[in-house]
C-alpha cells in the first residue's frame, strides 16, 4: 500500500512539475554571465568606476534577473591599457565562460581586442568609440549603443555653423585617435555649412598646462574642444584664467562636459555648449529611475559612462527576452542584439544600423547655474542621428577614417 | 607679441611650480642617492589632502601648510621604517618607491574616487592683470613669487645654517661626514621630510590649474626627473635653473613645434646626459 501511495505521489509530483516545467527550467538554467571590462585603477579609473556603477544600478533594479534569467557579472579591471584589455577579455571568455562582454572604456582597448572577439565569436556591447569597428572593418560581433567618436561632433559642427552662426573656429583636442576622430567629424560638417576651422591644436594627453595652447587660439569666434577625463577641467579653468571665457564661446563633445564632471567644475564651465548622446535631464521613465538610483546609491549625477552601461544592460535584457531565455546559440544572440529597437532607455529611443552602431538622438546643451548647482540644459535635440550623419553610408566608408589630417583643413592660418 | 609675452610669463610660472616639486627630489637624490619614484605621489597626495581641506572651507594657505605637515609625517615614516633598511641598495630602493607609488595611487582612488577635483583659486589672488596687450592670471604670478621666496629660504638653509652645512657635507662625501661626527642618518630623515613637504606644498599650489586626478603623480614625476638631470642632483641652484629651462622649453616648444613637444622636452636631457652627465650645475662624484 505504502509503496503504491508513494508511486502515486511521485507520479503526481512529476505531473505537477512537468506542467510547471517551462518556468522552473528557466529559473534553474545556468545563469547568464556578463563580463564587464572596465578600468578600476590608473588615470582612466574615473570613467571605469562610473561604468561599473551604471551596470550595478541596472541589475539592482532588476534584482539580477533579466527576462527570467539569473545574471552573473564578472568585473575585470583592464588597467586602462590595450594589453590589459586583451588579457582580461581572454580571461572572462575562456576561464569565466561569459555569454557576453560589456565594455571596454577606451578606443585603443577596443582595437586591441576586436580581433579576439571576432575569432571567439563572443557578442560585445561597446562603450568605446573607435569609428572603424562599426565602419570600415565592421566587427559582426560588436554593437555600440553609445556613439562613435564623430557621431556627436558631427552634430556640434552643424549646430555651431547654423544656430550659433560661428564663422572661424579653433579646435583643441588631445593628440590621440578619439580626439582626431572628433575633430575630423566636427570640421567636415562645420566647413560644409560655411564655417572655417582656422586652427587645430593638439596638446599631448598628459599636458600639465594648456596655457601655451590657449595662447595660440588667436582671432576666432568659437572654440571646439574634445577633451576627455579630467582635461576639460584644466582647459576651462585656464581658458577663464586667461580672460577668454565669455568672450569666445566654447563648444564640446560628449566627454568634454559630461554630466558626471559637473560637480568638479566651477563657474568657468557656465555657458559652454556640448553635444552628447546622454543627458541626465532626459525625460524618460527609465532615466528618472536611473538618475534617482545613482543619486541614492552613489550620490552622483550620472554621465554618459554610467548611462552607457545601464543601456547596455537594457540591451542584454531585451535580447534575452526576444530569445525567450535561450541564449546558447551565439549567432542568434548576436542577431537578436542587432535587431533591437528600444524605446524607454535613459537616452531615449534608439535602434542599430546595419553595422551594429546606434541610431539615436543627440542633444545640444548649454551649461548653466541653477539654484547654485551647475546643470547642462538641453536646448535642442537632433533626432535619430546615425554614425554617418546625413551622408550615404557606402560613400562615407569609401573615404579614409577621420584622422589628424583628414578631412584636410583648408583654412588653417 | 602678446602671445610671446604670455608664454614668457607662463614659462616662469610653470618653472616656479616645477622648482617646488623638484627641489626636494634633487636634495633627496643628491644626499641619499635614492631615486625617489614616490615623489610624484607626494605631490598628488598633498594636492588631494589640500583639496579635501579646501572643500571643508579651510583657508588656502592653511590647507597648503597642513598638507605639507602631513607629508612630513608620511615621508618620515617611509624613510625611517622602510627606506632605511635598504640603504645602499639602489635597485631595491627603486622597486620599493615605485611599489609604494602604486599603493598610494590606489589608496587615493579608494578615498577620493576617480572624480577629478579642481579647487578654486584663492580669492585674494583671483582675477588677472592686463598689461603688454595680454591678460595674465595673478595666481600664476604669485606662484613665481612663492617659488622665489622658497628658493631663497632653501638657499639660506643650505648655505648659511649648520644643518645646511651638514647636508652639504653629506652630499659631498657621506662617509667622511660620518667620520667627522655628523649624524648622517638623521640628516637623511630631515631631508626626506623636507623634500616630501615641498612636493606636497607644490601639489596644493598647482591644484587650482592642474586639477587633482588619478594619474597626476605619473604626469609630474618625469618632469621632476628631467629637471634634476638637467640641473644636477643635489644642487638647489641646478634645480632652479633646470625648472626654468623646462618651463621655457615646455611653453615655447608647445607653441612653436607642437608636434615635437616631447622631443623638445627630453632632447636637452639627452644632450646633458651625453655631454655633462653630472648635470649643468652638479658636481662630479668622487
Amino acid at each position: 500500500m505504502t509503496v503504491e501511495r508513494r508511486t502515486i505521489l511521485k507520479a503526481g509530483l512529476a505531473t505537477a512539475a512537468s506542467v510547471a516545467m517551462p518556468t522552473v527550467l528557466r529559473a534553474q538554467a545556468a545563469p547568464f554571465r556578463i563580463g564587464l571590462l572596465t578600468v578600476k585603477t590608473g588615470p582612466l579609473a574615473q570613467g571605469g568606476i562610473q561604468m561599473e556603477q551604471g551596470l550595478a544600478t541596472f541589475l539592482k533594479e532588476k534584482n539580477n534577473i533579466l527576462a527570467g534569467r539569473k545574471v552573473e557579472v564578472i568585473v575585470a579591471d583592464t588597467g586602462g591599457n590595450p594589453a590589459g584589455a586583451r588579457t582580461k577579455a581572454q580571461e572572462v571568455v575562456e576561464r569565466d565562460k561569459v555569454n557576453i562582454i560589456l565594455g571596454p572604456l577606451a578606443a585603443f582597448e577596443l582595437l586591441a581586442l576586436t580581433d579576439y572577439v571576432r575569432q571567439q565569436q563572443i557578442p560585445l556591447i561597446s562603450l568605446a568609440a573607435a569609428e572603424d569597428v562599426t565602419q570600415r572593418s565592421t566587427n559582426p560581433w560588436v554593437i555600440r549603443p553609445s556613439a562613435t567618436s564623430g557621431q556627436c561632433s558631427h552634430v556640434m559642427g552643424d549646430y555651431a555653423a547654423k544656430e550659433m552662426k560661428l564663422k572661424r573656429v579653433a579646435t583643441i583636442c588631445e593628440d590621440f585617435a578619439f580626439g582626431h576622430e572628433q575633430v575630423g567629424a566636427f570640421l567636415r560638417v562645420f566647413e560644409e555649412n560655411g564655417g572655417k576651422v582656422v586652427k587645430k591644436l593638439w596638446p599631448p594627453l598628459n599636458a600639465p598646462d594648456f596655457t601655451p595652447f590657449i595662447a595660440q587660439i588667436g582671432n576666432v569666434d568659437g572654440v571646439f574642444m574634445g577633451f576627455a577625463g579630467s582635461n576639460p577641467l584644466k582647459f576651462l579653468r585656464a581658458y577663464a584664467d586667461l580672460g577668454l571665457k565669455g568672450q569666445i564661446p566654447v563648444t564640446g563633445g560628449w566627454t568634454a562636459l559630461d554630466d558626471a564632471l559637473l560637480k568638479s567644475f566651477g563657474d568657468e564651465a557656465v555657458g559652454a555648449m556640448s553635444a552628447t548622446f546622454y543627458t541626465s535631464d532626459h525625460n524618460t521613465e527609465s532615466n528618472k529611475r536611473f538618475v534617482a538610483a545613482m543619486a541614492k546609491d552613489y550620490d552622483v549625477i550620472p554621465g554618459a559612462y554610467s548611462a552607457g552601461m545601464y543601456i547596455a544592460g537594457q540591451c542584454v535584457e531585451a535580447a534575452i527576452a526576444k530569445l525567450d531565455g535561450k541564449t546558447d546559440d551565439k549567432q542568434a544572440l548576436m542577431a537578436a542584439l542587432k535587431g533591437l529597437s528600444l524605446t524607454d532607455t535613459p537616452r531615449g529611443a534608439f535602434s542599430f544600423d546595419q553595422n551594429g552602431n546606434v541610431v539615436g538622438d543627440v542633444f545640444i546643451r548649454r551649461c548653466e547655474r541653477q539654484g547654485g548647482k551647475l546643470v547642462n540644459k538641453t536646448i535642442k535635440t537632433y533626432e535619430k542621428v546615425s554614425q554617418f550623419w546625413t551622408y550615404d553610408p557606402a560613400e562615407f566608408v569609401k573615404q579614409p577614417v577621420y584622422s589628424r589630417d583628414y578631412p584636410p583643413a583648408k583654412n588653417l592660418q | 607679441m602678446a602671445v610671446w609675452s604670455l608664454l614668457a610669463v607662463n614659462s616662469l610660472s610653470l618653472g616656479g611650480l616645477l622648482f617646488l616639486l623638484s627641489a626636494g627630489f634633487s636634495l633627496i637624490f643628491g644626499l641619499m642617492r635614492i631615486p625617489n619614484l614616490m615623489h610624484g605621489s607626494f605631490f598628488m597626495l598633498g594636492a588631494y589632502l589640500g583639496a579635501s581641506l579646501l572643500q571643508r572651507g579651510y583657508n588656502f594657505w592653511f590647507a597648503a601648510l597642513a598638507a605639507s605637515a602631513a607629508m612630513v609625517v608620511i615621508g618620515g615614516l617611509v624613510e625611517r621604517l622602510l627606506l632605511r633598511r635598504l640603504a645602499g641598495q639602489e635597485l631595491a630602493q627603486v622597486l620599493l618607491t615605485l611599489g609604494l607609488s602604486f599603493v598610494i595611487a590606489d589608496l587615493c582612488l579608494m578615498i577620493w574616487t576617480g572624480d577629478p577635483i579642481q579647487p578654486a583659486t584663492p580669492a585674494q589672488l583671483g582675477g588677472g592683470v592686463r598689461t603688454l596687450g595680454m591678460f595674465f592670471p595673478i595666481y600664476r604670478l604669485a606662484i613665481i613669487g612663492i617659488a622665489v621666496a622658497i628658493a631663497l629660504g632653501l638657499w639660506v638653509l643650505i648655505d648659511w645654517t649648520r644643518l645646511g652645512a651638514m647636508i652639504r657635507a653629506g652630499v659631498d662625501d657621506a662617509p667622511m661626514a660620518r667620520v667627522m661626527g655628523i649624524q648622517v642618518s638623521r640628516l637623511f630623515t630631515a631631508v626626506f621630510c623636507i623634500g616630501a613637504a615641498l612636493a606636497a606644498f607644490a601639489g596644493v599650489m598647482g591644484s587650482p590649474f592642474l586639477s587633482v586626478y588619478p594619474g597626476l603623480d605619473a604626469d609630474m614625476l618625469p618632469l621632476a626627473l628631467i629637471v634634476v638631470i638637467l640641473g644636477g642632483a643635489g644642487s638647489l641652484l641646478g634645480a632652479l635653473v633646470g625648472s626654468f629651462i623646462i618651463g621655457l622649453l615646455y611653453n615655447f616648444g608647445q607653441a612653436m613645434f607642437p608636434d615635437l613637444a616631447y622631443v623638445i622636452l627630453f632632447l636637452p636631457m639627452v644632450l646633458v646626459l651625453i655631454l655633462r652627465p653630472q648635470g649643468l650645475l652638479g658636481r662630479v662624484q668622487t
